[in-house]
């Protein structure tokens, strides 16, 4: 079964000729399976852990561990992550001209699946896929996120998911900016990765409301660099009564 | 003399829209065309025509200086059978009539060639074979002119392949007879030193059809003209280009199509690709639809993809139109860069950085290249394409 470890990781971030602390030590288990949400205020470093799992070069480490099956995952390139089975469903796609969604979902998966799919088998498989999206066949001749709304943009990456089945998916607020068709929409995507079982879900999100589609296991609240509290889902409901307000007062984000 | 009004449109690098009374386009040279090299002064880079060009990297050709040698460039021609290849005196009737030199050293290779090449493809052959002409740089100074006729109702394949190294002053007319169809291929191909400047000019029969692919790789300096006329109605111009500008290269393509012919077509789409420090493209695309020229249908687009930091791109597209009885007229430039949020984006789908600049790289031209419709060439392209961006990893 696979499982992501963190441990106590920290993180800087170069900002203002300053070097500048995101995470402040993360511990987290994500297994096969699992849902975790991780909720918490804008500026709490959220988005940082998504992005140093994934290993933007923005990031640097500065301490702790994170392993995939007892695998040190800092030590390999962005690319060798998304191959070992992580992927990171991004908060704001980026446009790639010149490269149509087809073709790049076509070489995305011959690069994680270790050899290019049958073609006849791949066509219908992604057609499949992007219907239950509800996404128009003409999408696949587009280029990469180029002029996508923001729902489009994140249908494509919930289809990504779909397609490349990965062993532990982070979701970096893939509910902003959508409106609540596109988010059940959206939610109906990842929710059928997730009952294959075979997917660990890290969903990051600053607002409960993609949790009435999407029920996590376990709620972490982050703030501050770190994790500052891990319940069921009923702290989801605490927080949706309570806000952040609790976490951020005192000295937890100082 | 009066002011052109120049309305500026869209989101484009430098593009405008002119309505002109009388043509900028003709105006803002530095002189009028002319095939005695006498005609133009010698420029000093602060014209119209020559301000994005490095004028000391042209080895004289601009000034005079650069003197023909022995050994400058070898020309090989290959054709199938019923096409006709001479070698021609500079007196022959053929040489200069697509066009004539609008620039000093466009007139500056007229002057001083020695022989000029001619290919003849007679009326109503058409060829299944292309016509190749390989012109191989030898590293010394050359002057040369090349002349591609189709008879009325030909048809055509021409590839014109620049290798080695030169410093190469050539022009070609393309002169095309009532329903001919030409296809011309020219690659600059050359090595890092050579320096190529020439004018291309296409003069177009009644519904003839003429497309030109241009790519240029090669070369410490290129710079072409490609330049389209209209002989009758009914013509059509596609012209297409392509260009990988490294490292301290400068690339230039300017062009004219000229509709001077009522109820013609042109359509121009070039892109380019640049990466390195000092890597620089200049496109110019001029469209001039002259008041006579009803019936015009237009459209002329450039795009630019940089891939590195220290690129520079100048793409000014310039439509200038006389009349408003036309069924169409636009044009389009944008400049996009491949920066490192994209290879992060392409790299998390688990695709390594290299394979991710050559998906990005292959994808922007494809649809130019699959247009081209010869396999080897097209192959060979997209091979070239591959080892310029294998050398800058």
């Amino acid at each position: 079964m696979a499982t992501l470890e963190i441990r106590d990781l920290r993180v800087t971030v170069e900002a203002d000729n300053a070097t500048k602390e995101i995470l402040k030590g993360v511990d987290l288990t994500v297994k096969q399976g699992e849902t975790h949400a991780i909720m918490g205020p804008n500026g709490s470093g959220k988005s940082t852990l998504a992005y140093s799992l994934a290993g933007h070069p923005k990031y640097t480490i500065t301490g702790g561990t994170v392993t995939l099956d007892g695998e040190d995952v800092l030590e390999m390139s962005v690319d060798e992550r998304a191959r070992a089975g992580l992927f990171l469903a991004m908060q704001y796609p980026v446009e790639v001209p010149g490269v149509s969604v087809s073709n790049f979902l076509r070489t995305s998966a011959t690069a994680i699946r270790g050899e290019a799919p049958k073609l006849r088998t791949w066509v219908k498989e992604v057609k499949e896929a992007m219907e239950r999206l509800h996404m128009d066949p003409s999408f696949a001749e587009r280029n990469v996120n180029e002029g996508f709304s923001g729902g489009e943009k994140k249908r494509h990456e919930i289809l990504q998911l779909e397609l490349l089945k990965p062993k532990i998916a982070i979701l970096d607020e893939t509910d902003s900016g959508l409106d609540v068709d596109a988010l059940r929409v959206v939610s109906e995507g990842v929710n059928r990765v997730r009952e294959s079982g075979e997917v660990g879900t890290l969903l990051i999100t600053h607002y409960t409301r993609i949790l009435r589609y999407i029920k996590p296991d376990f709620v972490h609240v982050f703030s501050g660099g770190r994790i500052v509290e891990s319940g069921g889902a009923e702290l989801a409901d605490k927080l949706e009564n309570e806000g952040y307000e609790a976490y951020t007062k005192g000295g937890v984000s100082a | 003399m009066a002011e052109a009004q120049n309305i500026p449109v869209g989101s484009t690098t430098a593009g405008q829209i002119a309505v002109a009374a009388e043509s900028t386009v003709a105006t803002r040279m530095s002189a009028p065309p002319s095939f005695d090299v006498a005609d133009f002064p010698v420029p000093h880079g602060r014209e119209e025509e020559w301000r994005f060009t490095p004028l000391e990297r042209l080895r004289g050709l601009h000034d005079g200086t650069a003197v023909a040698t022995g050994e400058g460039v070898k020309v090989a021609v290959e054709a199938p059978e019923g096409v006709t290849v001479e070698t021609v005196d500079r007196g022959d009737a053929r040489i200069g009539r697509a066009g004539t030199p609008v620039d000093r050293i466009a007139a500056q290779a007229y002057s001083a060639f020695e022989k000029a090449g001619v290919v003849t493809v007679p009326k109503e052959t058409v060829l299944t074979e292309p016509i190749r002409i390989a012109v191989h740089g030898e590293g010394g100074v050359a002057y040369g002119h090349q002349v591609v006729e189709l008879g009325a109702f030909a048809e055509a394949v021409v590839v014109i392949d620049h290798t080695g190294d030169a410093v190469l002053a050539a022009n070609v007319d393309y002169i095309l007879g009532d329903g001919a169809k030409l296809t011309v291929v020219s690659v600059q191909d050359w090595d890092d030193k050579a320096v190529h400047v020439g004018q291309h000019n296409a003069l177009i029969g009644r519904d003839a059809t003429f497309k030109s692919f241009v790519v240029t790789f090669g070369g410490d300096l290129v710079r072409l003209h490609p330049r389209v006329a209209y002989a009758g109605p009914g013509g059509e111009a596609e012209l297409f280009g392509l260009y990988f500008t490294d490292a301290g290269q400068h690339q230039e393509h300017r062009l004219l199509v000229d509709h001077n012919t009522p109820h013609c077509k042109s359509n121009v789409a070039y892109k380019g690709a640049l990466q390195g420090e000092g890597a620089h493209a200049v496109w110019i695309g001029d469209v001039l639809i002259e008041a006579k020229a009803e019936g015009t249908d237009t459209y002329e687009m450039n795009r630019n993809l940089v891939l590195t930091d220290g690129a520079r791109v100048d793409s000014v597209p310039n439509l200038e139109i006389e009349t408003g009885e036309i069924v169409g007229a636009g044009h389009a430039s944008a400049t996009g860069r491949f920066d490192d949020e994209q290879l992060f984006y392409l790299m998390a789908r688990g695709i390594p950085a290299d394979e991710a600049r050559r998906l990005v790289v292959r994808g922007f031209f494809a649809e130019l290249v699959q247009q081209i419709g010869v396999d080897d060439i097209q192959a060979r392209l997209l091979e070239k394409i591959d080892e310029e961006l294998e050398a800058s990893v």
